[in-house]
């Protein structure tokens, strides 16, 4: 049976929870982050740990995989320098096409790319972010694209002095306007699919006559001004006719693996 | 008044929430990642005060919520709920045993979220909410259960270890006090 002290706790917690939630937005920002100092130990603690065993780990390959796997690098290395050579003509070709034809000149990436770290994952279930371990002092603001070398990943979403909290592919807070490559290279909009899996977005609004196929590729269509044209996302896995007929909806198998990240590249202004 | 249980309990929940979101668990394997919380709050319920129930209801939610992009303080009033239904009715539960502390984590760690999404979505948020929940609600309170028997074992010792040593048996012997007077 409840008894007046647990009245008055329940008061005072609910007072204290309401407070919390109706603070301006720039105050919640600064009392989260000055809340996150309470954890900066377990930082400490988490990285020195990492460390350790990564260098346990390298203690325990023997030489002879070492040596083989700098020889397949080398070789990698080698053919990924004729491909860009290659890209570099194309590239060279393309200015040359878009200057005849008055059209504008695409920024290169090349210089524009931050290497940063995963450091935390979301811990609720109904959310997909990370937090990674680049912010302000490294020239991050909010909206900027975040990709790996499989594809996109999704945009910074929240920025403090050195840490960025990032909001990927899949979460409700993410779209992405997105491009089919068939034939008639159809637009629509990336959104949520649902709790799981997580590897999964859907597809929406393609016009009613798309003829979108399993395998397809999907990438950035450059609208809404966030990521640029042409970052891949993934492979169409099904699609289906929705509301009516009105709209085709297709989920899109993501390339780059969620669950599985660990370093990301933010693609600077 | 002792402080250390307080002070355990809140240090375990810092814990806690930053191991939830260091480590991916099982959300790399099932798409599902524990919360550890409510099992936590389940043991302060059980063995500690109402002050340090409310407590770390707010600290535990505001440092949940810190690292996830829940709107700051959600988390505060489902945890302080349950705690405070299981602290006023724990003279009813038999609180040392762990068939009840496991039932006690598996009705707490599925109850808090499912409180939290009705939050999030009463205020107007946006949650991925799906059949896939029903599955991800499961696997939390049968993990988040079977985890609580041990996680109440673990702070019973930290208690012991830290809090002020039991009184043992006096020194004073009744068959040789010196009896003045007449007898």
């Amino acid at each position: 049976m409840l008894k007046r002290p647990h009245y008055v706790a329940l008061i005072i917690v609910t007072l204290i929870a309401l407070v919390v939630l109706n603070l301006p937005g720039g105050a919640v920002a600064r009392l989260r982050f000055a809340f996150n100092g309470f954890f900066l130990p377990l930082f400490g603690f988490a990285a020195t740990s990492q460390n350790l065993a990564g260098q346990a780990g390298d203690l325990l390959v023997p030489r002879r995989e070492l040596i083989r796997e700098n020889q397949q690098l080398r070789r990698d290395n080698q053919q990924l320098q004729l491909v860009a050579t290659q890209a570099v003509e194309i590239a060279r070709e393309n200015a040359r096409l878009r200057q005849f034809l008055g059209w504008r000149e695409q920024a290169p990436w090349k210089g524009r790319l931050k290497l940063g770290q995963v450091i935390l994952r979301e811990p609720a279930n109904w959310w997909r972010t990370v937090q990674i371990d680049l912010g302000s002092r490294d020239g991050l603001r909010t909206n900027l694209p975040v990709l790996t070398v499989e594809g996109l990943v999704g945009r910074v979403s929240a920025v403090s002095f050195d840490r960025a909290q990032v909001v990927l592919l899949g979460d409700p807070n993410c779209r992405v306007a997105a491009l089919v490559e068939n034939a008639t290279r159809d637009n629509g909009v990336l959104g949520p699919s649902g709790p799981v899996p997580g590897d999964v977005a859907v597809l929406s609004y393609l016009p009613p006559g798309a003829v979108v196929k399993p395998g397809q590729k999907v990438v950035t269509s450059g609208l809404g001004g966030i990521f640029p044209k042409g970052i891949p996302i993934g492979q169409v896995l099904d699609s289906q006719s929705v509301e009516f007929g009105l709209y085709v909806e297709a989920r899109v198998k993501l390339a780059a693996n969620l669950n599985g990240l660990e370093e990301i590249w933010v693609l600077m202004p | 008044m002792n402080v250390i249980p307080t002070l355990l309990i809140l240090l375990m929940a810092l814990v806690v929430a930053f191991a939830q979101a260091w480590w991916g668990g099982l959300r790399g394997w099932i798409g599902v990642q524990v919360d550890l919380l409510p099992a936590l709050m389940v043991c302060a319920a059980l063995q500690t005060r109402l002050a340090t129930v409310a407590l770390l209801a707010v600290f535990g939610g505001l440092g949940f919520d810190a690292l996830s992009a829940n709107p700051w303080g959600i988390s505060i009033l489902p945890l302080f709920v349950v705690g405070l239904g299981l602290y006023a009715w724990r003279g009813l539960i038999l609180r040392q045993q762990a068939f009840a502390q496991f039932m006690l984590g598996l009705a707490a760690c599925g109850v808090v979220p499912l409180l939290t999404l009705l939050l999030l979505l009463t205020a107007g948020y946006a949650p991925l909410v799906g059949w896939g929940t029903v599955w991800q609600l499961a696997v939390m309170a049968l993990v988040g259960g079977s985890l609580t028997p041990p996680l109440c074992r673990f702070f019973e010792a930290g208690q012991l270890a830290l809090s002020y040593r039991r009184h043992t048996q006096s020194s004073f012997r009744p068959d040789r006090d010196i009896r003045r007077g007449r007898r």
